[in-house]
């Protein structure tokens, strides 16, 4: 393993790639805030917020971040962090009686 | 490595200003301004579509040097730094417009985590900025595609890095705390 954030370059998405990324992003984004005015959903709005969130967090986790191409221990020790981020936001809450 | 390290732990610190944020939530003072009363969806609908197409620039002029085209490189670098500063800017007029109306760090609790949440992402991306303009300027000196672009690979983690936090505030304190608030 080197001291360097991958080492498995070649396999780096196209410019294009980046490009439909990107427009997902931004359509995704529209839902989220297209939605956000519909008052018929109102009760399911949070758990569509969640995932229409975490499918954005992922993708530019995986594809700009490069995580998908990289070495296993790089997201292992990102992951590792954000869990624990998780974790900790979920029982400070539940300790401050606000879950 | 020791990059990765680093996001790891600044996903703790903003795991933390988010739980303060969220366990405060609904607490202010009767009388002071609340998220659904304040919180404007179309401005920063627009300055969180400026950082997504922000690290899109990025991504491409991460491209453009692991391909060895420090023109293009250039290009896209400023075209990154532009759009981090108008998402400053976006962040500068909300917080004008919020004290205008009455929110400043000292009213109640929600504009106490609001703030403090915000201000140091916005903290994060004058960081990024910043680098970004000094890459700019390195790369009329330097050789920024020694050791695979790695300069720029580390820029660009931090710039995704600040932008997956803008994903997780737009919607856990924008859309969601409208939306109950």
């Amino acid at each position: 393993m080197e001291n360097s954030p991958h080492t498995r370059e070649s396999a780096h998405p196209t410019p294009l790639t980046y490009v439909k990324i990107a427009a997902i992003l931004v359509i995704i984004t529209a839902i989220e805030v297209g939605i956000f005015y519909v008052d018929a959903l109102t009760d399911v709005l949070i758990p569509i917020f969640f995932v229409l969130s975490a499918v954005k967090f992922t993708l530019v986790v995986m594809f700009y971040m490069h995580l998908k191409f990289d070495e296993r221990i790089f997201s292992w020790l990102f992951v590792g962090g954000f869990l624990l981020a998780t974790f900790l936001i979920i029982a400070l809450m539940i300790l401050f009686g606000s879950l | 490595m020791l990059m990765w390290v680093f996001l790891g732990s600044e996903c703790m610190f903003f795991g933390t200003l988010l739980a303060t944020y969220l366990i405060y939530y609904g607490q202010g003072l009767p009388g002071t301004p609340t998220p659904g009363e304040i919180l404007d969806i179309p401005t920063t609908s627009v300055s969180t579509f400026v950082l997504l197409m922000s690290s899109l620039m990025m991504v491409l002029a991460y491209s453009s040097i692991s391909r060895g085209n420090v023109k293009n490189f250039r290009i896209w670098i400023l075209c990154t730094a532009l759009l981090g500063s108008t998402f400053l800017g976006f962040q500068i007029f909300e917080f004008t417009e919020f004290a205008h109306e009455g929110l400043t760090p000292k009213t109640n609790l929600f504009g106490t985590t609001f703030f403090t949440l915000t201000g140091f992402h916005g903290a994060h991306v004058t960081v990024g900025v910043i680098w970004l303009l000094s890459l700019f300027g390195y790369s009329f000196k330097g050789d920024l595609t020694k050791d695979g672009g790695l300069n720029v690979d580390l820029v660009a983690l931090y710039w995704h890095f600040v932008d997956i936090v803008w994903i997780v505030i737009f919607t856990v304190v924008y859309l969601i705390g409208v939306t109950n608030g």
